[in-house]
């Protein structure tokens, strides 16, 4: 299929900023899904709110457009409920991990089959460029004129904490990894997390200074490394790419199925 | 005893009438006194096929009932007071979004963490305005388990046909009280399946297109039709609009289907309503001693009579108004500040016969309560 077979042209045009990450990333999702070749029927896309939350209703599959943060928990009840279908849920830095990271932790403990994708901009972008728990100290945002003075989580870490069983980051500017690592991640059996650090350029970007959305991509490629790099043991300050946590669990549809077996058994 | 007969708490009476409906999913989080519902339900469901998940919390509890609604499952939660704070703005969405759902709260004491273990009826108006914005909601109540059980059915009766949440307002008493409870057999209540469209596959499906009778058939996620849903305002493809005709239209339909249908889900019981010169109006645990007080005073040939509500929301504003027409006095009696009390007045014709009997202490109000106000009232003294 081409590339605009999974696209709805009627939603468009999109509401992102010209030189917005998350066009990049949903271009990088629809080859994903293009090369695993699922058919459109069986994905289910929930989402959130903020800019990052609308790439669900450009996309050709069932979606759902739910609340700031929660899209986890309604994600939560149609897997459990249908086991059947893929179920992606692409969120922003805010939307994940502040409202709704205790449901993004949960989810991750409880394994259930979903892909997790953090489109990380580090910014709250369809609110006008507050800071967010990914922001980290010393940034500036519209409430924090004299710089932020929150630490930041670290995605990868948090997930694998919680209990993810496949944990990966990647960036905007390496389209060909992150096509790689989100076929992985939907193909994982259980509940998989892919931080894809992704610019701001309207509020981030200008704020702090970054450049334009080339140079905010130039700068993700500067300040990250393959995991276990050379460049990493030399510069510990990088950020490293790739597949951080790979493993088998129960995942918790199927551990429910052997519930209604034993119940139905009586036992 | 017969097979069918049982002798239960209204929690698990609701239970029951959850699975004759259909309930095939349930997630909740604990919280007093509405837990016995999740805690069988947890036994129940699996035996069944069904699913039954706790959550994280009542958030996520309510967001998951939704997202299985929309696979085409029939879907319930169940709290009390501070979890049914905690899921207004999901709520919202299920209303907005046109997805079915039940949602029942077991009153406790409030506001904040309150107290749990008593009884109170002081959530009637956070029912109807609990979440944001403009909307219409269904709400209804029971007095007794057989009751319980059949609003139960109908819950997910008026859900499935309206597409809307439908929220059970119980109270501690019915929730915990044990009494009997005759299951009825399959097939005695009629069961409202879901509308599924007939649009054929390839066909365009507009799953916020109204047929002429109003209604709006589904396709679950997962089958044929793929569509967008949102909690903004949208048009008849699901898609996110500003455009005011557009969002005139749809908080009008969703205003309407339920408001246009107020004397249709107007449910009630009545005991000695023609010539009563006291109408009592109640519903709840407290139209238990409502009607034990009428019973009481027509033994002594006092004129008294019982309304009781099934229907909280939407208001039934015609049928109290009738009802109310001949009463010298019209007594609304709850465990609340007068929260229904508020809305008969503004229903009936010279409110100010309408006096509210209440207790607000967490203690279960009493025939006698009740008939205190009444004497007052009448300027009998104490
Ligand atoms: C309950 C609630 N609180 C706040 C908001 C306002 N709001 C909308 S999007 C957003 C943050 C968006 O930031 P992020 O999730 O990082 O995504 P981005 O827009 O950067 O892609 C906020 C605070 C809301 N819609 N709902
Ligand atoms: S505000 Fe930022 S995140 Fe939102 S669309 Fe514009 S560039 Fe993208």
């Amino acid at each position: 299929m081409a590339v605009k077979d999974y696209i709805r042209e009627r939603f468009f045009p999109h509401i992102w900023c010209p030189g917005c990450g998350h066009g990049i990333v949903l271009n990088g999702l629809i080859r994903a899904v293009e090369k695993l070749g699922v058919q459109k029927n069986e994905i289910v896309m929930v989402s959130g709110i903020g800019c990052s939350a609308r790439i669900a209703g450009y996309l050709d599959f069932h979606t759902m457009h739910t609340l700031h943060g929660r899209a986890l928990g309604f994600a939560t009840g149609i897997k459990l409920s249908r086991p059947e279908l893929k179920v992606i849920v692409p969120m922003g830095d805010g939307d994940a991990l502040a409202i709704g990271g205790n449901h993004f932790i949960h989810a991750a403990r409880r394994n259930i089959d979903m892909t997790a994708i953090v489109m990380n901009n580090r910014i709250y972008g369809m609110t006008g460029g507050q800071y967010s728990p990914l922001s980290g100290y010393g940034i500036l945002a519209s409430t924090a004129p004299y710089t932020s003075v929150d630490q930041s989580f670290d995605i990868v870490q948090l997930a694998a904490a919680a209990g993810a069983t496949f944990v990966a980051r990647t960036t905007a500017y390496h389209i060909q990894q992150m096509i790689e690592l989100l076929q992985e991640a939907i193909l994982h059996k259980g509940f998989s997390v892919v931080e894809v650090m992704s610019q701001c350029p309207t509020y981030f970007g200008r704020r702090n200074r970054e450049g334009d959305a080339v140079a905010m991509l130039k700068h993700m490629q500067k300040i990250t490394t393959p995991i276990g790099s050379k460049a990493k043991a030399e510069h510990p300050e990088l950020i490293e790419r790739g597949v951080f946590v790979r493993k088998e669990l129960p995942e918790y549809c199927e551990a429910y199925d052997t519930i209604i077996r034993r119940a139905k058994e009586g036992k | 005893m017969s097979d069918n007969i049982r002798f239960v708490q209204g929690n698990e009476a609701c239970v029951e009438g959850a699975l004759y409906a259909g309930l095939e999913f349930f997630a909740g989080y604990p919280i007093t006194p509405s837990t016995e519902i999740a805690e069988q339900l947890s036994s129940r469901l699996p035996k069944i096929g069904g699913k039954f998940i706790q959550m994280e919390d009542e958030i996520a509890s309510m967001c998951a009932i939704v997202g299985a609604s929309l696979t085409g499952r029939k879907v319930m939660t169940a709290t009390s007071g501070p979890g049914f704070s905690l899921k207004q703005e999901a709520l919202g969405y299920a209303i907005m979004a046109e997805i079915p759902c039940v949602i029942v709260n077991v009153q406790r004491g409030g506001p904040s963490t309150g107290i749990p273990t008593h009884v109170h009826q002081g959530d009637v108006n956070q029912a109807r305005w609990g979440t944001h914005g403009d909307h219409a909601i269904i709400v209804f109540t029971a007095s007794n388990h057989q009751d319980v059980f059949a609003m139960t059915v109908e819950a997910f009766n008026i859900a499935e046909t309206y597409r809307t949440p439908v929220v059970l307002l119980f109270d501690e008493v019915v929730g915990h009280m044990r009494e009997r409870l005759v299951l009825p057999q399959p097939g005695e209540i009629p069961i409202v399946e879901r509308l599924r469209t007939s649009v054929p596959q390839g066909v365009n499906y507009h799953p916020y297109l109204p047929r002429e009778d109003g209604r709006l058939p589904m396709s679950d996620f997962g089958a044929f039709h793929r569509y967008n849903v949102t909690g903004l305002f949208h048009d008849m493809w699901g898609f996110p609009s500003d455009d005011h005709e557009v969002v005139h239209d749809l908080l009008r339909h969703l205003m309407d289907k339920i408001e246009n249908r107020t004397n249709q889900l107007a449910k009630f019981k009545e005991f000695y309503t023609e010539d009563a010169e006291v109408l009592l109006i109640s519903y709840g645990s407290t139209a238990r001693s409502a009607r034990d007080l009428v019973e009481q005073r027509r033994r002594r040939g006092e004129s008294f009579g019982l309304l009781e509500l099934l229907t909280l929301w939407p208001f039934p504003n015609d049928l109290v108004r009738k009802k109310a027409a001949n009463a010298k006095y019209v007594v609304v009696a709850e465990m609340n500040t007068g929260q229904v009390c508020q809305s008969v007045r503004l229903a009936v014709d010279q409110p100010e016969r309408v006096f509210l009997a209440n207790r607000i202490d967490g203690e279960f109000i009493s025939p006698d309560d009740i008939h205190k106000t009444v004497r007052l009232i009448r300027g009998k003294g104490v």
